[in-house]
């Protein structure tokens, strides 16, 4: 029964969102306001759709409903109760169900917000967020269909890919998707200021939040997936420059040039072209991630299974990219800006370089994934590109973005004076140079480590000296440094969220940094009852023991680890799952704010008289994970209402 | 740039990606070219489920169809296992032996595999994995073409079908021995 109602709600989904779709657009084009209400009763219809599709889909996994084809591949009797959820998003299609589920999450807040407050942008906006919902609702339809029965109905089912039993799966899609999907609103509005050409500010104050919420999920997502691939993979990174890290990373690029750009648009009225490029390119990227993923031309270890599946998306993203530049391109000659530069010594220059500098990083990432496909093409050979490539592009344009990091927010606009300059930047240099120098006496040689912390200081430096005085100054007024301090911060939100974003970045710039140059490893083969060494720890072996769990079986090491003084037990193990070939394994690790040690198990000898392990000492990785919850601040910060405005 | 031309080059400026990208249909990402091919078969001795040993060496002179498999392999696996089946009745007595290796698996489930099938070419557990390493195995099923010499002369990743059966077993039953 469950497949029937199951697809009887994916067709009719479908139906309600290409009617609400045409209804929006109609009735906004023919100015008739019941045919927009009409297409809003759409919107709320597809919403409660697609919950009904979802829960129906959590229903068949608690119940083990091996009818499903979807649920037989992702789960089997063992799977535990917390994985038979999250099986949900494991693979295809139910990842397209969550999206679409998102997508239509966020049409509904939009109803609910804009409905009167937007009356000439909402129904264009309705009906391009409709447009985009039918599309994922047809991929439900017909290339990924969840609830496609299978017969005969097997007595268990696969499993799910066992990588993906880890907590950093339950939130690593969705927040990666919130932040995905959540670019379909201020892209949603852009259109619609396109087709009404009311193309001055007004979309772009209204998305900023929405904006702002969008890119900090991608970044959370960004980084849940390296907690998840630095816990369970077992390979001690966090960061591969895989293609689908890859393509999660390009929207989440140039939407932060983005987030800046629009700030030279509401400051000078400039750079609307710009901006309205900048939100087609990163929606296009989300949509071209999906694509990525989900396609199968290009060879990741994320990679979903191929299908017709690719062709819809790539379909889709020609009418995206055709269909919005076309629009762009129609009203290209009322987007001449009003303003213009003035100086390169600016506000408007240094954001301008941090937007060069993004999109050159958004483009060299694109290339460098494209590259083998083009490779191919052309030459007709296969090849790889690895971390060399990315890296060497990539670091200086990422040092040069901290450089302006420090600049942009402090500078003037229009045309710095020299004693701006002194004022702001003076103190926050010398610091930074000091601190370099500092770090080089202290024995640290590697350059590239000494730039990136020297800049770090120098940016931080920017951002107290700015915040300490802007606290003075406010002290008269206030009762106490705190109550000053809280009250700027509350009232300067939008300023001071920004601040304490880039606190979050510099403090992850610092872990990649410090991980990059400094970790060690080794790999090892310990008798029972011995120990190895590496950099002041002492690993000792204390034998093997081997379990069933409900789905798998495996076999756990015990290592005593000291370094002078007793630090407990780590039991790295191996996995073993009848659906895998390969053994998955169980890394353990105890984590440090300086220092992580990190134990991967090897071969072993079947009677546990030794065992090999691979032993790592990662240095300041956690920062990455303490930068995420900076982040976290900083982003809530931001997004909090206007205060100035309200008051 | 007159205003005309720029508003068609906007959007026309994605096109070449979309090009690129749907010409990435074409290829396989997973088809990566085995580095056995063309070189000599490595030599393995197994014995199979019905008890019976047996041996790559003494099947010189025969095409060999060598398919890694597993019961677990679910769908790929049981969409080629009449493919299989359909082979071996067709070629058993034209020169070309069908051997099964089935890799990573639970023995009463692998013979349940068997039986479902029908399989009579000759099937053989790997218990050891040595076999599935040798032959660089990366997911089940793939499947190797040994021509009579005993040379690895094609490799198939996933499930096989009749056609490609087919012309990879004519192409090497032409050759001289």
């Amino acid at each position: 029964m469950i497949p029937e109602i199951g697809y009887a709600a994916t067709v009719a989904g479908l139906v309600l969102a290409l009617y609400g779709a045409v209804a929006a657009a109609v009735g906004a084009g023919t100015g008739r306001p019941a045919l927009v209400q009409s297409s809003q009763r759409a919107a709320i219809g597809v919403w409660v759709l697609v919950t009904c599709c979802m829960l129906l889909l959590v229903y068949a996994f608690l119940t083990f409903d091996f009818s499903i084809r979807y649920v037989a591949i992702n789960t089997n009797r063992g799977t535990p109760f917390y994985y038979r959820i999250t099986a949900l998003w494991g693979a295809l299609e139910g990842s397209i169900i969550l999206w679409t589920w998102m997508l239509s999450l966020y049409t509904l807040i939009v109803v609910v917000q804009y409905r009167r407050r937007q009356p000439d942008f909402y129904p264009w906006v309705l009906a391009v967020m409709l447009g985009i919902a039918a599309f994922f609702l047809l991929i439900m339809t017909i290339p990924a269909p969840p609830f496609e029965r299978l017969t005969p109905v097997p007595p268990d089912g696969r499993g799910l890919n066992p990588l993906l039993e880890d907590t950093g799966m339950i939130t690593h899609p969705v927040a990666l998707y919130l932040g995905f999907t959540g670019f379909t609103v201020p892209f949603a509005f852009a259109l619609a200021a396109l087709i009404t050409g009311r193309i001055g500010d007004e979309w772009i104050t209204i998305t900023r939040r929405w904006t702002i919420l969008a890119w900090y999920f991608l970044a959370l997502g960004l980084l849940i997936g390296g907690w998840w691939s630095y816990h369970v993979l077992g390979w001690g990174g966090y960061w591969a420059w895989d293609p689908v890290e890859n393509a999660a990373f390009m929207p989440w690029l140039t939407g932060t040039a983005f987030l800046h750009s629009v700030m030279i648009q509401e400051r000078r009225r400039m750079l609307k072209l710009w901006n309205l490029t900048l939100i087609i390119l990163t929606f296009s990227l989300t949509v071209f991630g999906t694509f990525l993923t989900r396609s199968g031309i290009i060879g990741s270890v994320h990679a979903f299974t191929q299908g017709s599946i690719g062709q819809f998306f790539l379909g889709f993203l020609a009418l995206v990219l055709l269909g919005s530049f076309s629009l762009l391109a129609w009203r290209l000659p009322q987007l001449k800006a009003q303003g213009e530069l003035d100086s390169i010594l600016s506000r408007e220059s240094v954001f301008l370089l941090n937007n060069l500098f993004l999109v050159a990083a958004a483009f060299t990432v694109f290339f460098g994934t494209v590259f083998p496909l083009l490779s191919e093409a052309v030459r007709g050979t296969k090849l790889s590109v690895g971390a060399p490539f990315f890296n060497l592009v990539n670091i200086p344009l990422f040092l040069g973005l901290l450089l302006l990091m420090g600049v942009g927010p402090l500078i003037a606009w229009r045309r710095a004076s020299a004693d701006n300059l002194r004022r702001n930047f003076l103190k926050p240099v010398v610091a930074g140079i000091l601190a370099a120098l500092i770090l080089r006496v202290l024995g640290v040689g590697n350059a590239l480590v000494l730039l990136c912390m020297g800049l770090v200081v120098f940016v931080t430096g920017t951002m107290v000296l700015d915040f300490y005085r802007a606290v003075r100054a406010r002290r008269r007024t206030a009762r106490g440094w705190l109550d000053a301090a809280g009250g700027l911060l509350l009232q300067q939100n939008r300023r001071y969220g920004g601040f304490v974003v880039h606190l979050g970045v510099l403090v992850v710039a610092l872990g990649v940094a410090g991980s990059q140059a400094w970790s060690l490893h080794t790999e090892t083969t310990i008798e029972k009852g011995q120990s190895a060494s590496l950099a002041g720890y002492k690993v000792r072996f204390e034998g093997l023991e081997a379990s069933e769990e409900s789905n798998h079986s495996k076999v756990t090491a015990a290592f005593t680890v000291t370094n002078g003084r007793p630090l407990g037990v780590l039991h790295p193990a191996k996995k073993f799952y009848p659906q895998e070939q390969t053994p998955i394994a169980g890394v353990d690790y105890r984590l440090g704010l300086m220092e992580d040690l990190y134990l991967v198990l090897g071969d072993y000898a079947q009677d546990g008289s030794h065992a090999t392990v691979k032993i790592q000492i990662n240095r300041m990785v956690s920062w990455l994970w303490i930068g995420g919850l900076v982040l976290t601040l900083g982003a809530a910060l931001a997004i909090l209402p206007d205060q100035r405005r309200a008051v | 740039v007159s205003g005309r031309v720029l508003r068609y080059a906007i959007p026309l400026a994605a096109l070449p990606v979309l090009l690129l990208l749907g010409y990435g249909f074409r290829t396989d990402p997973r088809e990566i070219p085995s580095p056995l091919i063309g070189k000599h078969a490595a030599p393995f001795t197994l014995k199979t489920f019905d008890g019976a040993p047996i041996s790559l060496e003494a099947l010189r002179g025969s095409v060999v169809v060598l398919n890694f498999w597993a019961s677990w392999c679910y769908p790929a696996c049981y969409e080629e296992a009449p493919v299989l089946t359909r082979a071996w009745d067709t070629y058993k007595d034209r020169g070309v032996v069908l051997v099964g290796i089935d890799i990573q698996d639970k023995e009463d489930a692998a013979k349940k595999f068997l039986a479902q099938f029908k399989y009579t070419f000759p099937n053989a557990p790997d218990p050891a994995g040595r076999v599935s390493v040798d032959y660089g195995v990366y997911g089940v099923p793939e499947t190797f073409f040994i021509d009579k010499a005993g040379r690895v002369r094609g490799k198939h990743v996933g499930a096989v079908t009749d056609e490609i059966l087919r012309q990879r077993v004519e192409a090497l039953l032409g050759e001289r021995g």
